[in-house]
């Protein structure tokens, strides 16, 4: 997983409450093998005029030109200011997969469902939670000005605006250290890669039947 | 030391690390994967640049969506008609060559559902820690080892470092004691557990099962009953060592052999539970009580012995059982206060981990054995569990007994208990089933199933409709 310390980037909005997991990525994404390659079909019934299939090529398809996304001036964002209870509904990993493949590191709204929060620590996203009113403001200057860029500097705990003034947020020790050292669940536990090995040195010696015969 | 449980145990020996907010680095002994919940765990390894920690502890097979009719097979991956599934077997092939992983592949000998091929080809051993991308994981505890499913992300990580970071369950014992009766089977046991205990009975716990019923079972027939034990609600089921465990573990083809083998017998007879061990739960049965069962509703608790009556919602004591037994009702399309024995049933499923192995081929081939499918039968499939039970049964002629009846004979897979194949209900057709789950569209969009014991499968396709096997004559009346 990529380490996340800070990052800084065009800003791109998702202005609507109750985003759900379905909307995110619809269902019939599901059936694919991957966990890459969902990008394209990010909040895919928004965004194009057709309904999607899995396989296809997106590049041909009539995209929604209300759709805020698709404007040039979105083009290439990778942070998503959002709205109250983003993520809700189904537990589906592919939410978060198809929000990091789109090119998106962080989302900012004034909460999440809980499942996707999680969801979003494991494939390294982060989600970031300001207040209501800190949206609005921030919402306000995107769309006033073209090309705005926000800067999140997670070790730091803030998110700094254009004109220097930054808003601090919360996180937890746990989560902030897994995504700072770009460690996902498995890298913690690789961590104790040593102990795992005197683990195995021991359950060897102890009871040899154990390993060794599948092959 | 204090009094431990098996489960105990088991947890204890495999502990790498206990850390302060009390989840724990548990150590993996056997991880088996079949091509429905791997793809993305092998992508992640993938993506991270990351390789299996060990290949010794890993072992695949696919089973979940592949077809069974035995032409389609023989076309191989190729053969399989949709496209969707034949991409994920191909996949499950491409991973485990890629990576060096052992694969038993569609139609070798060793392929076969999950939780058939690991016990029957002593990859599963007593002592162990056993996961696997799929819930029923808990069929492996028959042979007292810790077994319990997992997901996908969960995969990726035993995968890549033979470890998973979980907690501690708790500790309850089921206990049956009495004999069986004739005709009940540990599908009926089961079934009456779960039936007493609710499919919430069993959340956060492990389950032992312990009594005289148990001790008298087949290694087998304990699979039968630790496959279900997420349907009671509990992840783990597991039955303590005994001499059969043991016996049933010898001369399988990944078991130790010669010393080696009595050396680790000697460890395994130490799975047991201390006799002043603690469970936070226990239940007591009377085996002697347990008439063969039948699911007629759409939770595996919906169950009752087949000489009762449909439960009627008028007669449930709360506002939320009544609305569960009426929503129930209507879509089994059933009549409250009927007798079960009077449904009329559309298709047969004799299979699913639960019961394909070879003792529930030779009990549903014994109920069948001259005598003939009913004509109101649309479909009645045996579909073993592995390709050595299929080859068992052949070399026994069950399958000339099955085919003779009227019953197909198909190729080893999950087949109708989950529907991903061409195997599947009409809605509003009912089905005699030896599966595990009895939900709303499992079998297929609004196929009604009713979960039974292989005996009682194979009776009701020759009767037509459910039937007590007990007073099963073979009378078409
Ligand atoms: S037979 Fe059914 S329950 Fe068993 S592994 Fe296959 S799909 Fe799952």
């Amino acid at each position: 997983m990529k380490a996340f310390t800070q990052h800084s980037g065009l800003v791109g909005p998702m202005d609507r409450a109750n985003v759900d997991t379905d909307m995110i990525i619809p269902k019939q994404f599901l059936k694919s093998i991957k966990r890459s390659g969902f990008g394209p079909n990010l909040f895919d019934e928004l965004r194009y005029m057709d309904e999607g299939q899995p396989g296809q090529d997106c590049s041909q398809r009539p995209v929604n030109p209300e759709f805020p996304l698709n404007l040039a001036r979105y083009s290439g964002a990778s942070i998503l200011l959002a709205r109250k209870n983003f993520g809700c509904g189904s537990s589906r990993e592919h939410a978060p997969w198809a929000l990091e493949d789109y090119g998106f590191r962080a989302v900012i709204a004034p909460s999440y469902a809980d499942i996707f929060y999680n969801n979003c620590f494991k494939n390294g996203l982060l989600p970031v939670v300001l207040s209501e009113q800190q949206l609005d403001l921030l919402f306000a200057e995107m769309y006033a000005d073209e090309g705005y860029q926000l800067t999140i500097d997670l070790a730091g705990q803030k998110v700094v605006r254009p004109c220097g003034d930054s808003f601090e947020f919360d996180i937890d020790r746990f989560r902030k250290d897994c995504l700072v050292k770009g460690l996902d669940e498995i890298g913690l536990t690789l961590q104790s890669a040593d102990k795992i090995r005197d683990y195995e040195k021991t359950r060897a010696a102890d009871q040899p039947w154990v390993f060794g015969a599948i092959k | 030391m204090s009094q431990r449980t098996v489960y105990d145990k088991l947890w204890d020996s495999h502990l790498v690390q206990q850390n302060e907010d009390g989840s724990a680095l548990l150590y993996i002994d056997r991880h088996i994967l079949h091509e429905v919940t791997s793809p993305q765990a092998f992508e992640g390894l993938r993506i991270a640049g990351r390789k299996p920690w060990r290949l010794d502890t890993n072992l695949a097979t696919p089973d979940h969506n592949i077809s069974t009719d035995p032409a389609e097979r023989a076309a191989g991956v190729a053969g399989i008609p949709d496209n969707t599934s034949r991409i994920q077997v191909q996949t499950l092939d491409d991973n485990c060559d890629h990576f060096g992983i052992k694969e038993f592949k569609m139609n070798e000998m060793g392929q076969g559902i999950v939780h058939v091929m690991g016990p029957e080809l002593g990859a599963t051993m007593p002592g162990l820690t056993v996961v696997c991308g799929d819930s029923h994981t808990a069929t492996h505890g028959a042979l007292a080892c810790l077994a319990h499913g997992i997901g996908t992300s969960e995969v990726e990580h035993v995968l890549a470092s033979q470890c998973l970071v979980t907690k501690k369950m708790k500790n309850m014992r089921v206990t049956v004691d009495g004999a069986l009766g004739a005709g009940v089977t540990p599908k009926d046991v089961v079934l009456a557990i779960i039936a007493k205990i609710g499919t919430a009975g069993g959340n956060g716990h492990a389950i032992e099962f312990a009594g005289s019923v148990f001790s008298n079972m087949s290694i087998e027939g304990r699979m039968t009953v630790c496959n279900m034990a997420i349907e009671a609600g509990a992840r783990v089921g597991l039955v303590a060592v005994d001499e059969k465990t043991i016996e049933y573990c010898r001369g399988r083809q990944f078991m130790p052999a010669g010393e080696m083998f009595e050396k680790a017998a000697e460890y395994w007879r130490t799975l047991m539970s201390d006799p002043d061990a603690m469970f936070d739960t226990e239940v007591h049965i009377d085996g002697n009580d347990i008439a063969p069962q039948v699911s007629w509703g759409t939770s595996p608790e919906m169950v009752i012995p087949v000489t009762g009556n449909i439960p009627r919602a008028e007669d449930q004591t709360d506002v939320v059982k009544q609305k569960g037994v009426e929503r129930a009702l209507e879509y089994m399309g059933l009549e409250g206060g009927a007798p079960i024995s009077s449904v009329a049933v559309d298709r047969v499923f004799i299979g699913s981990c639960t019961n394909s192995r070879i003792e529930d081929m030779r009990a549903a081939a014994a109920v069948v054995e001259g005598r003939t499918v009913s004509d109101s039968i649309k479909q009645a499939l045996v579909v073993p569990g592995s390709q050595m039970v299929k080859a068992q049964a052949e070399a026994e002629g069950l399958d000339k007994i099955f085919i003779e009846a009227g019953l197909d004979w198909r190729e080893p897979g999950c087949s109708m208990c989950l529907a991903m194949n061409a195997d599947k209900l009409g809605a509003g057709e009912h089905c005699a089933s030896t599966s595990n789950r009895n939900f709303e569209g499992r079998q297929g969009n609004g196929g009604r199933t009713h979960l039974m014991s292989p005996e009682m499968a194979a009776a009701a396709a020759i009767a037509g409709h459910i039937v007590d096997v007990r007073e099963f004559t073979g009378d078409q009346s």
